[in-house]
């Protein structure tokens, strides 16, 4: 177990270092944030100073080895545009982020579940067939589009439900969240569904398909003949066992959901790091969009560590050593 | 290693392999629904020059008088616009048609090229097994740990805007997923005896593995093939709405939505809901055909 985690690490740390040269040395090819950031009457002079107190007149090897350098401290370099640590600005945004994906997972998690339940036991019945039929296009629905209308809707036609921003905060445990409080809630609910509706589909499916296959396995007839109560064989007996390959699903999607939340942030305008990215993309600040992208990827691999670990415990006949990164 | 004779295969009365294919895969009304809608998806994109009521792209038959008109609207020139114009003039029905030229355009070529290279490099993969096997399956491994978006919006933010650079992050994006295929399909078909049958008869490595073992790894392919063309088209138009993907002169749906996006707010909802209508209808063309094909192609469900 323990020499498995540190593989795994070690893995992590490779990745981690292969993305930051990669972006590093594409971003470098891409434009010149000086151009954007000086006041364009600015004559050459006053381009060369700023591009000396930005580092950027040192050649690319020697801004990546201070960039390293600097990461090893943990010290991501300064942002270009808020002239502040580049992991702070980020940090400052993740709650935002955090609490949208968090709630997304909520939904579909809640609604998704009982749904591929009922769809899986009674698969000829109208309903299920319904409910499939509302996954397919689910699955077809296109985020931003379905947050696009969305908008249209619930703000714009009935007014129901606020579409941009993110309303009042409360403070928990020293972070900024708004889904501790009504009106919270409502700015984050529009984004939230819209987030969640594709996750939604998966996970009906998911359960629909291991309720099908799981019932017809023996432990199930056995405890049917054994008398038990059809609540508790779905209960107790079914639900039990497709939880595993189900929770090793949601945690993996978790991470997608934070990194889909670019889109539904950019719609809905949800100051969350997703729209610090893009925003960042085209300010080419540099350093919040190598950070941005160290900090997701790092995310990712811990997610996938601590479903792989999860997945072990669930689940006795999984060894680790099987389990693929 | 003793090897039983197969038996001799049961004569199917004056059916061809595809004849079957073809009943089976008709059985579902749904899956016949996505194909004729697909079909007809593909002509107007093929013929949206000739279709299309105004060419979207020559300024000089646009009017700003004419910007932002509801649906239905006529044009100075007598013009109907059935579905609205955009803030430039422009007929969004036209615009609509010249934007699944592009939207799949990008989709159908990136599936190709990554279903090309995806599968060349796993099936060597399989065939060549050792260290060159273990390399490839790692890089798939954690590549298709990450969401395509996070990859492509990696590629992009380093490649910059371009319908060439949007076709690189999206092969890369789908490779794996066809490598992956690929090699497992390969890994089966290897072991069995047809194979066995071509490597005693002395035929080249080359030979074996394009003309015998790829054309019987297809079928698998073939599915994630259709389900990945669909999630492409979709991944484009995301990129495109969040600016990063194709260059506003080379307008696809995603661009389209996007332009649409500005006017949302005071009610001018046609600019963006109908392209994203005509991009659902397509996605959902591809996935309900898709859908049926897994089914009929499923070794395991073959009747």
């Amino acid at each position: 177990m323990f020499v498995y985690i540190l593989r795994r690490l070690s893995q992590t740390a490779l990745v981690l270092a292969i993305t930051s040269v990669l972006v590093f040395g594409g971003l470098y090819l891409v434009g010149d944030p000086v151009e954007i950031l000086v006041n364009p009457s600015a004559d050459q002079i006053e381009k060369e100073r700023a591009a000396a107190a930005l580092g950027l007149d040192k050649p690319i090897h020697e801004q990546y080895l201070t960039f390293v350098k600097g990461a090893f401290t943990g010290n991501l370099g300064n942002s270009f545009v808020y002239a502040r640590p580049a992991l702070e600005v980020i940090f400052e945004r993740m709650p935002a982020t955090l609490e949208l994906a968090f709630l997304a997972m909520v939904i579909a998690v809640v609604l998704g579940i009982p749904l591929g339940l009922y769809a899986g036991l009674r698969p000829a019945s109208p309903v299920s067939k319904a409910i499939m039929a509302g996954s397919i296009l689910g699955f077809s629905l296109p985020t931003f589009w379905v947050g696009l209308i969305l908008i249209i809707v619930f703000a714009v036609q009935l007014g129901w439900l606020p579409s941009t921003g993110r309303g009042p905060t409360t403070e928990f445990l020293g972070l900024q969240l708004s889904i501790l409080n009504a009106e919270g809630l409502r700015y984050a609910l529009l984004p939230a569904v819209n987030l969640a509706l594709f996750k939604l589909s998966l996970i009906i499916r998911l359960t629909r398909a291991q309720v099908r296959e799981q019932s017809l396995l023996d432990y199930i007839k056995f405890a049917r003949a054994k008398g038990l109560s059809t609540r508790r064989v779905i209960g107790v007996h079914l639900l039990k066992n497709i939880m595993i390959p189900l929770v090793t699903v949601i945690g993996l999607e978790l991470g997608s959901v934070i990194a889909f939340a670019v889109v539904t942030e950019t719609i809905f305008a949800w100051p969350g790091m997703g729209k610090l990215v893009i925003d960042s993309i085209f300010q080419l600040d540099r350093p919040v969009v190598v950070a941005y992208l160290l900090v997701v990827v790092f995310m990712f691999i811990l997610i996938n560590l601590v479903v792989d670990l999860l997945y072990s415990i669930l689940d006795p006949r999984v060894r680790l050593a099987d389990v693929k990164s | 290693m003793s090897v039983a004779p197969a038996p001799l295969a049961t004569i199917e009365p004056a059916q061809t392999p595809w004849g079957r294919f073809w009943r089976q895969f008709a059985e579902s009304r749904l899956a016949m629904l996505g194909l004729t809608m697909l079909l007809v998806i593909v002509l107007i994109a093929l013929f949206a020059p000739w279709l299309a009521p105004q060419d979207p792209y020559d300024l000089t038959k646009l009017d700003l008088m004419d910007a932002r008109q509801a649906p239905g609207a006529k044009s100075m020139d007598g013009l109907t616009y059935w579905l609205g114009t955009d803030g430039q003039g422009r007929d969004m029905l036209s615009a609509i048609m010249y934007g699944l030229r592009v939207s799949l355009m990008v989709g159908v070529l990136s599936g190709v090229i990554a279903l090309t290279i995806g599968s060349i490099v796993g099936v060597l993969a399989a065939y060549l097994g050792g260290r060159f096997e273990q390399i490839v399956m790692r890089i798939v491994d954690i590549q298709l740990g990450f969401p395509a978006i996070l990859v492509a919006l990696i590629l992009l933010a380093v490649l910059g805007k371009g319908i060439d650079k949007i076709i690189i992050a999206l092969v890369t994006v789908q490779w794996a997923y066809y490598a992956r295929t690929a090699r497992s399909a390969a890994l089966v078909e290897r072991s069995k005896e047809y194979i066995e049958a071509a490597r005693s008869l002395g035929l080249s490595g080359a030979r074996i593995v394009l003309r015998h073992l790829l054309p019987n790894a297809l079928p698998p392919l073939i599915v994630v093939g259709t389900v990945q063309v669909a999630h492409a088209i979709a991944l484009e138009a995301t990129l495109s709405f969040l600016g990063l993907g194709l260059p506003p002169t080379e307008p696809s749906l995603g661009l389209l939505i996007s332009n649409g996006y500005e006017y949302l707010m005071s009610g001018k909802y046609w600019i963006s809901v109908y392209p994203g209508i005509a991009l659902l209808l397509t996605i959902l063309a591809i996935n309900l055909v898709g859908d049926q094909l897994r089914d009929v192609l499923n070794p395991r469900l073959a009747r």
